[in-house]
C-alpha cells in the first residue's frame, strides 16, 4: 500500500475532483492544474482514460446504432462470448426499461472503446471503479452488441405464478408476436435448463475474447438488482462466414459447414430470410429471430472415424470441403448423382449437407454465425467440445423446419444438443433511442 | 471461513486508516507522517524504530530472506490485526500505511505467509488519540453494543448445542448446530478481526487441512453429527485427496475435548469483545457489512451450499449474514443520509426487504429453513440475483459513509 504521499489525488488543489481537473486541462490551465509530478501523472491517467471521446469512431469501431442491430451481418469477428439474463423475480417494468436505458448508454460506450460510467478511477478511492478495467488497452477490436428479448419476458415463468403480474410481468403479452412460439424438442435432444433459455441475451462479439467478456461482465454488473445472468458461452474460431470476404471456416470436425450461408452483401436474401418485415409488430421489424445450439461433439468418436465415413457424413471432402459431386467448396451438390457399379446416390441420403440444403428445405434459409467452443474436460478424459450455433432468421419456423429435416443425419450420432435458447432480436437503434424503446411506446 | 476472509479482515483494518485519511480527520499530505524501515528475512523482522507518534505510520518492509514473506502491525495483545501487507517477495520492499493511535503494538512477520510469525516485537505509540466526530464516535459506541450482545447471546446457546452433542443427544444437537451459529454468522467479521479465533471456531475442513491446522469448532462437530454425509462428500473422485482418518464417529471423549474448546473459544471471544479496549472503524463496521454479503456469495461459503457441506444449514447461516450486514448498515445509515447518500441509503433497504423476504419463503429460525441440498439450480440462481442486487450498491456505502 502506498502512503498518502504518494498518491496524485493529494496532489491535487483542494476542492478539484479528477473530472474537474480535465476541464482546466482542456482550458488551456495546465500550469494552473499540474503543479507537481504527481499532477501531470493525474492528468496523463484521464487523459488516457477518457481518450476515445470524440465524435470521430476509433478504428476497429462497428456503428452500434442503425438500421438493424449490429452483429448479424457483421462480418463474424473470431470470439464470442453469449450471455443470457433472467429479470429478477419481483423486477417491473420501470427497472426493465432502466435496465434497457443502461445497457444501451454502456454498450455505445463500449462499442467505441470507451470505458462504462466513471471509468476505471473513480474520483472517490473508496468506491468500486464503474469500469472493470480489463480491456483498457486493447482497442475496440470490432466489438458488437446484439440484444434479444426471450418469449418469457412477454409471458414471465410458470413457476413464479404467485407474482402479481403472473403471465404479463412487463405488460408486453399483447406485443408477443404470434410466431414467437417455444422451439418444439428435437431427436437428440439432451437440455440442460442451466444452459438454455433467458429472458434477455447479449451477444458480444470482438477480434479479442477479453473484449468480448469484459463487455458481458460489465453489462452483467450493470444489471445488478433488475437482470441476473442466467449462463454465458465463450466461442472461439467462427465457424460461418457472414461476407463474401470471409473464407468458410472450419469447425472442430475439421469440415467446412454452412457454406451455403445467407451473405451480408445478399440485400435480398436478407430481407426475405433474416430481416423481420411488416407481418411482425412494429417493434421487430428489421430485427431477428437469434436460435442459439450448444451442440456437444462427441470428439473422441469422430476422431476415431475413418476419412471415408466422415466424409460420407457431411457429403463434403475433408480438405477442400467440396460436395462429394464436385471439386470446389461452391459447387452445387448433385443430390441426384449415383455411383455407377451401386446405383446408390454419391451424397448419402442422410448426409448433412444434403438434409441442410435450402433445396431440401423449401427454400428456407437463415445466416448462422456460430463458434465453436471448449469448455475444459469432463472427469472422463473427454473433451468438452462442440459448436455453439447461432443462426439469424425471419422465423423460429425457419429453424424448426430445417432441424426436423436433420433427425436422420448421420452427424446425429456425434451430437447431442444440450443447450437451446430463442430470443427476438428487435430491429435497429436509432439515435436517441434505447434498445427496444419501440416496445413501451 | 477461509485464509482469504482472514486477510479480508486485515485488509479492512489497513482500508479503514485510509479511509479516515480521506474522511480529512488528519491534513492531507500527512507532514507528520513517519516512515519507518523492517529489515524482514526468514528468521528475523528488525524494525528500525520501536515507537512512534500517533497518526499516520509508514513501514517500509524489505525482505532479504529467501521466502516470501508478510508483515503485521498487531494490536497490544498480538492477535487483533491494526494492518497488514503481505506477499512481499524476497528483495523487494513493500510498504504498510497505517493510522494508529497511542497504545502498545507488536510488529511480527511471516516468512512463507504461514505459520505464527517471527521476530515478535513491541512498538509503542503515544501522542494524541485519532481525531473522529461525536457523531461518528456514536455510531461506532452503539455498533460495538450491538457485537456485545451478539456475543453475549452466543456464549450460552453454543453451550446448550455442546451440551447435547456430548451427551451423545445426536437428534437434539442436530437440531441446534443451525441455532448455535446465527449470533456468530450476524458479526463474523469482527470475530475474523481476533486472528487466531476464527479458524479455530469456523475453519471448514479443506481450510484448516491447507493451512496445516488442527480441524476444530463447528464444522468438525458437524462432521461427527453427519458422519455419514461426511463420508459421502470425501469419498466423491474432487475429494479424493483428502485424508480420510477422521471420517470416524469420536468417542465420548474426543467429543468432550472438542465440544469444551469451542465453548471456551466463543467465551474468550465474548471476553475480547466485552473488553473496555475494544473497539471498531467506521470502515471496520461498512466493510464488515460488505464482508458478510461476500462471505454468502464465496465459492466455499452459503450460496454454493458449501459452508455446511454435511448439514445443508446454509439457509441459516445465509439469512444471519445478511441480518447482520442490515443492523451494520443501518447503524450507519443517518451518516450516509448525512454524506447526501438518500439515494443509496433507500436503495439498500429495498434491497434488505427483497433478499429477507426471499430468504423467509424458505423458512425462519422458529419454524426451520428448508435442507440447501433440496433447492435447486433455478432457485439458487434466483437467491444469486438477489444477493447480487444487494451486494452491488453495499459495495458504495464505505465511499458513502467515510470517503465524503
Amino acid at each position: 500500500m502506498g502512503g498518502p504521499d504518494q498518491d496524485p489525488r493529494t496532489q491535487l488543489p483542494s476542492g478539484t475532483s479528477r473530472r474537474q481537473l480535465l476541464g482546466l486541462l482542456g482550458a488551456g490551465a495546465i500550469g494552473l492544474a499540474a503543479g507537481g509530478a504527481g499532477g501531470a501523472a493525474a492528468a496523463r491517467t484521464l487523459l488516457s482514460r477518457d481518450g476515445h471521446h470524440g465524435d470521430a469512431p476509433s478504428p476497429g469501431a462497428v456503428p452500434f446504432r442503425g438500421a438493424h442491430q449490429a452483429g448479424i451481418v457483421t462480418p463474424a469477428q473470431d470470439r464470442l462470448h453469449f450471455a443470457a439474463f433472467t429479470m429478477n423475480s419481483g423486477a417491473t417494468r420501470d427497472d426493465l426499461i432502466a435496465l434497457l436505458r443502461d445497457w444501451t448508454e454502456a454498450a455505445e460506450r463500449l462499442t467505441r472503446g470507451e470505458e462504462v460510467g466513471d471509468g476505471m478511477e473513480p474520483d472517490n478511492g473508496l468506491l468500486p471503479p464503474d469500469d472493470t478495467g480489463e480491456a483498457t488497452g486493447l482497442g475496440v477490436g470490432n466489438l458488437t452488441l446484439t440484444f434479444g428479448f426471450g418469449r418469457s419476458l412477454f409471458v414471465g415463468h410458470a413457476d413464479r405464478a404467485a407474482e402479481t403480474q403472473a403471465g404479463d410481468p412487463f405488460g408486453l403479452r399483447s406485443l408477443l408476436p404470434a410466431e414467437f412460439e417455444p422451439l418444439p424438442a428435437f431427436a437428440f435432444d439432451i437440455l440442460d435448463d442451466t444452459q438454455s433459455g433467458g429472458d434477455l441475451c447479449v451477444q458480444a462479439c470482438a477480434d479479442d475474447p477479453q473484449i468480448a467478456v469484459h463487455a458481458i461482465r460489465n453489462l452483467s454488473r450493470i444489471a445488478a438488482g433488475r437482470a441476473h445472468l442466467a449462463w454465458s458461452q465463450l466461442g472461439f474460431g467462427r465457424t460461418a462466414s457472414t461476407s463474401r470476404a470471409q473464407e468458410t471456416p472450419r469447425n472442430l470436425f475439421g469440415f467446412k459447414d454452412g457454406t451455403a450461408n445467407v451473405m451480408a452483401e445478399d440485400s435480398s436474401g436478407l430481407a426475405e430470410h433474416v430481416w423481420v418485415g411488416e407481418e411482425a409488430p412494429a417493434w421487430l421489424r428489421g430485427g431477428s429471430y437469434l436460435v442459439a445450439r450448444k451442440i456437444q461433439m462427441t470428439i473422441e468418436t469422430w476422431d476415431r472415424a475413418s476419412l471415408a465415413e466422415q466424409e460420407r457424413i457431411f457429403g463434403r471432402s475433408k480438405r477442400a470441403g467440396a460436395p462429394l459431386t464436385g471439386a470446389d467448396e461452391f459447387d452445387e451438390p448433385d443430390f441426384a448423382a449415383k455411383l455407377p457399379a451401386s446405383g446408390e446416390p454419391v451424397i448419402d441420403i442422410a448426409a448433412h449437407v444434403r438434409l441442410a440444403h435450402p433445396k431440401n428445405n423449401s427454400g428456407s434459409q437463415m445466416l448462422r454465425r456460430g463458434y465453436n467452443y471448449v469448455d475444459g474436460s469432463n472427469g472422463l478424459g473427454q473433451l468438452g467440445a462442440g459448436l455453439f450455433f447461432i443462426s439469424f432468421q425471419r422465423s423460429p419456423e425457419t429453424f424448426v423446419r430445417v432441424q426436423r429435416s436433420l433427425q436422420p443425419d448421420l452427424l446425429n450420432e456425434y451430437i447431442r444438443h444440450i443447450g437451446s435458447g430463442l430470443w427476438a432480436v428487435p430491429g435497429g437503434i436509432g439515435a436517441g433511442e434505447f434498445v427496444g424503446q419501440a416496445l413501451f411506446e | 471461513m477461509t485464509s482469504s476472509n482472514l486477510r479480508n479482515a486485515a485488509a479492512v483494518a489497513a482500508l479503514s486508516a485510509t479511509a479516515l485519511l480521506l474522511a480529512g480527520c488528519v491534513p492531507n499530505g500527512a507532514p507528520n507522517a513517519t516512515s519507518i524501515a523492517v529489515t524482514a528475512n526468514d528468521e528475523g523482522c528488525e524494525v528500525a524504530n520501536a515507537t512512534g507518534t500517533s497518526g499516520t505510520l509508514t513501514f517500509t518492509v524489505q525482505n532479504d530472506g529467501t521466502k516470501v514473506t508478510e508483515f503485521y502491525l498487531l494490536g497490544s495483545n498480538k492477535l487483533t490485526i491494526v494492518g497488514e501487507v503481505e506477499n512481499i517477495a524476497p528483495g523487494t520492499s513493500r510498504d504498510l500505511t497505517v493510522q494508529v493511535g497511542p497504545g502498545e503494538y507488536f510488529t511480527a512477520c511471516k516468512p512463507g505467509m504461514i505459520g505464527a510469525g517471527v521476530g515478535h516485537a513491541a512498538f509503542t505509540v503515544s501522542g494524541d488519540a485519532v481525531a473522529t466526530t461525536p457523531e461518528e464516535d456514536a455510531v461506532v459506541a452503539q455498533y460495538v453494543a450491538y457485537v456485545k450482545t451478539q456475543t453475549e447471546e452466543l456464549v450460552p446457546r453454543v453451550g446448550e448445542f455442546v451440551a447435547a452433542y456430548k451427551a451423545g443427544n445426536d437428534d437434539e444437537a442436530r437440531a441446534l448446530f443451525p441455532i448455535a451459529r446465527i449470533n456468530y454468522e450476524r458479526i463474523e467479521p469482527t470475530a475474523e478481526q481476533f486472528g487466531d479465533l476464527d479458524p479455530k471456531i469456523d475453519y471448514r475442513k479443506p481450510g484448516a487441512i491447507e493451512e496445516g491446522l488442527p480441524f476444530t469448532g463447528f464444522h468438525r462437530i458437524e462432521q461427527d453429527l453427519w458422519l455419514d454425509r461426511a463420508i459421502e462428500n470425501y469419498s466423491q473422485p474432487e475429494k479424493n485427496h483428502y485424508p480420510k482418518d477422521d471420517l470416524v464417529a469420536l468417542t465420548p471423549e474426543e467429543r468432550a475435548t472438542i465440544g469444551d474448546q469451542l465453548v471456551a473459544d466463543i467465551s474468550e471471544l465474548n471476553d475480547k469483545v466485552r473488553s473496555p479496549d475494544f473497539t471498531l472503524t467506521l470502515a471496520d463496521i461498512t466493510e464488515g457489512a460488505k464482508g458478510l454479503l461476500d462471505e454468502v456469495a464465496a465459492p466455499d461459503g452459503k450460496l454454493p451450499g458449501e459452508e455446511n457441506e454435511f448439514a445443508h444449514t446454509d439457509l441459516y447461516d445465509f439469512t444471519a449474514n445478511v441480518e447482520g450486514a442490515q443492523v451494520a448498515f443501518d447503524t450507519v445509515r443517518a451518516l450516509l443520509v448525512a454524506n447526501g447518500g438518500e439515494e443509496l441509503a433507500t436503495e439498500l433497504d429495498a434491497r434488505f426487504v427483497d433478499m429477507l423476504d426471499t430468504l423467509a419463503g424458505y423458512g425462519s429460525y422458529e419454524a426451520g429453513f428448508v435442507s440447501y441440498d433440496t433447492v435447486d439450480a433455478t432457485k439458487r440462481n434466483e437467491l444469486a440475483a438477489k444477493l447480487t442486487a444487494l451486494s452491488e450498491p453495499m459495495s458504495r456505502l464505505t465511499a458513502g459513509v467515510v470517503g465524503s
